[in-house]
């Protein structure tokens, strides 16, 4: 073999096993959450731009920054990330300014542009491209609806056993505190001691505490008739088949959560990288995150509705925003000192 | 031949298993100990030797009760395994004729075949209120009401138990058939009762597959994340869930590293109390 043949089959084998070396022009890397993997969402905009979009699944921020800090500069364009934390990224120096005239930002629901948690100093960073609720999911058939407008009855004895939690502290925390009259942006560490009794009732009354599928598996086959910390992303995929499962926000209200997309300081690929958010948060792409196959939200782009359908928007509950907007908040945000007591907290919860 | 091209050839033969070793052993596991004695300063890490994230172990009770729960399920599990592997696999060996062995140790690892994950939500279809077992109950007459059953510990042993059960059966039976029919005739000859050749011979000699299964069992199950998660409802935390929790949102990878340490002093100290009748070359 020659020399030129072997450096060429050398060349061909590094950039084989170094999917970083091989980026090509074409090809766009992003961290996204589970609703980003639907085909039906990313196949319209690499037709579209004629690229491959690779992507990757994960769960928490800090498992997410971890992937991005053992990864060499370059080898992510793209980061999805929960709306409370893009602080994080930002103070981390992983988020690029993003160009915010391009940005449909004036088409988004006022209560989600989020400007305090995507803007820094001015800049844009990142755009919210879905939110929702974590409030009460149940079985309409197995419950009274009335029951699930009052926090308190909800995790009380008369429903011990039938109560599923959706694992997540911030959230359910959140929902804790709202119950107990304390503002979720206002929660510090002295209103611990306040929600932890709440906290103990719930968990002595579930049955259990589980993650997405855990939590939306339990409501689909009997297990429970409740979940606490459940909201449309969970009954949502399920509709067609259960229309008895559904969810409200109580009177007391509820938590909101958001997305937020960004492009990272590091890629190579920037202006792809801003088309893709430019794409995601665009009327269409906006319908169609809002509808993946992996969860459903809102969309935080209000002209989304423009390409959702009839029953989609029932199922979204499209016309009642304004009322949920005006009735939730959005959960704690808390910094590395509280974030660490409220995990504390709600791992003695669990262990109790 | 001098002595020095054996030694030459013999390091050459050791010398892929060792670099396999230490690339992929203990590489990371002292980054993972060296990471066990940083600390977070709000959310930035502290590199240093500092024993915090250790006395946390020690002085929180919800990281303690971890560490019992997760020995308390590895113990009940291994137990349960051995006490039905072991007439599983005698079964296999001296009851099942030659020719249908084969297929039986085929049957034996077929839970192996499937994803652990699918596996594990089975399970908890199973064991749900409306699931199998509760249908089966109440169409018998013998409950009135569903029983819980998934999200509890009796699941997470149920699942473990499923699994354990197959590797066990394996060990064992590696163990039965290479036992020679001589000791067992012998034993007979000399007047020994079945109970008396199966305890004073039988069981001494399969003794090593035993202890070789048990520990692969304590291994993997007290290290296990999926089955707990899954099945246990978070009702109880063992030590992996603990330490996913610790890694998902506040990246807390010295206490994450401080308790996968921990993880691994007990499985050393397992290894040390089964050492004796650990014979892997058995399997």
């Amino acid at each position: 073999m020659s020399n030129r043949r072997l450096a060429l089959l050398g060349t061909t084998l590094l950039a084989t096993a170094l999917p970083g070396l091989a980026a090509a022009e074409g090809t766009l890397n992003a961290l996204v959450w589970c609703d980003h993997t639907d085909p039906a969402l990313i196949e319209p905009f690499e037709a579209a731009h004629g690229v491959k979009v690779n992507l990757r699944e994960y769960e928490g921020t800090g498992a997410a920054l971890a992937i991005l800090e053992q990864s060499r500069p370059g080898d992510w364009d793209v980061l999805v990330i929960d709306g409370i934390d893009v602080f994080r990224a930002v103070e981390a120096g992983l988020l690029a300014p993003l160009p915010a005239d391009q940005l449909a930002l004036g088409d988004q629901f006022p209560e989600v542009v989020m400007a305090a948690n995507n803007q820094q100093g001015g800049v844009t960073y990142a755009v919210t491209e879905k939110f929702g609720y974590n409030t009460i999911s149940f079985n309409a058939a197995k419950v009274d609806p009335a029951d699930m407008q009052d926090l308190n009855t909800v995790w009380s004895e008369k429903y011990k056993g039938r109560i599923a939690i959706y694992d997540y502290y911030l959230p359910v925390m959140g929902l804790a505190a709202i119950a107990s009259g304390i503002r979720t942006e206002t929660l510090g560490e002295a209103d611990l001691a306040a929600i932890a009794p709440t906290l103990a009732l719930m968990r002595a009354n579930a049955a259990t505490v589980g993650e997405v599928v855990s939590s939306q598996t339990a409501l689909a086959t009997g297990e429970v008739d409740i979940v606490v910390g459940g909201g449309e992303w969970l009954t949502a995929v399920l509709a067609g088949e259960q229309p008895e499962l559904t969810w409200t926000i109580p009177d007391q209200g509820a938590v909101r959560w958001a997305q937020s997309i960004g492009v990272l300081e590091a890629s190579e690929n920037k202006d792809l990288a801003v088309e893709f958010v430019k794409y995601i948060t665009g009327p269409e792409g906006q319908a169609r995150l809002a509808t993946s196959s992996c969860f459903w939200g809102m969309p935080a782009n209000a002209r989304a509705g423009d390409h959702l359908s009839a029953e989609q928007k029932t199922i979204l509950r499209w016309d009642e925003q304004a009322g949920y907007l005006a009735r939730t908040e959005l959960y704690p945000a808390p910094d590395a000192d509280l974030d660490a007591r409220m995990q504390d907290l709600w791992l003695e919860t669990l262990q109790q | 031949m001098s002595g020095r091209a054996p030694r030459r050839t013999g390091r050459g033969f050791v010398a892929p298993a060792l670099i396999w070793t230490l690339a992929f052993f203990m590489v990371p596991f002292a980054v993972m100990a060296a990471m066990s004695l940083a600390t977070l300063d709000g959310r930035s890490l502290v590199w240093g030797l500092s024993a915090d994230n250790y006395a946390r172990i020690l002085t929180t009770p919800y990281l303690r009760r971890a560490i019992a729960v997760s020995l308390e399920i590895t113990a009940i599990v291994t137990v349960i395994s051995v006490v039905l592997a072991y007439p599983l696999a005698w079964i296999i060996a001296f009851r099942v004729p030659e020719r249908w062995q084969r297929l039986a140790l085929v049957l034996a690892v077929l839970p192996f075949w499937t994803s652990y994950v699918v596996r594990s939500y089975s399970w908890l279809l199973v064991l749900a209120r409306e699931g199998v077992v509760n249908q089966a109950l109440i169409a018998s007459g013998l409950i009135a009401e569903p029983l819980t059953l998934a999200n509890t510990r009796t699941a997470t042993v149920t699942g473990f138990v499923h699994f354990f059960v197959m590797l066990l059966t394996l060990t064992i039976y590696a163990n039965l058939v290479q036992l020679s029919p001589n000791y067992r005739r012998a034993a007979t000859d000399l007047g020994a009762s079945a109970f008396q050749t199966f305890r004073h011979v039988i069981l001494p000699l399969t003794l090593p597959g035993v202890v070789t299964g048990a520990f692969l069992t304590f291994v993997l199950c007290i290290g296990d994340y999926v089955t707990p998660q899954i099945l246990g409802g978070n009702n109880e935390l063992t030590v992996p869930q603990v330490i996913m929790v610790q890694l998902g949102r506040r990246a807390d990878f010295p206490l994450a590293s401080a308790l996968s340490v921990v993880l691994m002093g007990i499985v050393t100290l397992a290894y040390l109390g089964s050492a004796r009748w650990l014979r892997l070359d058995r399997l």
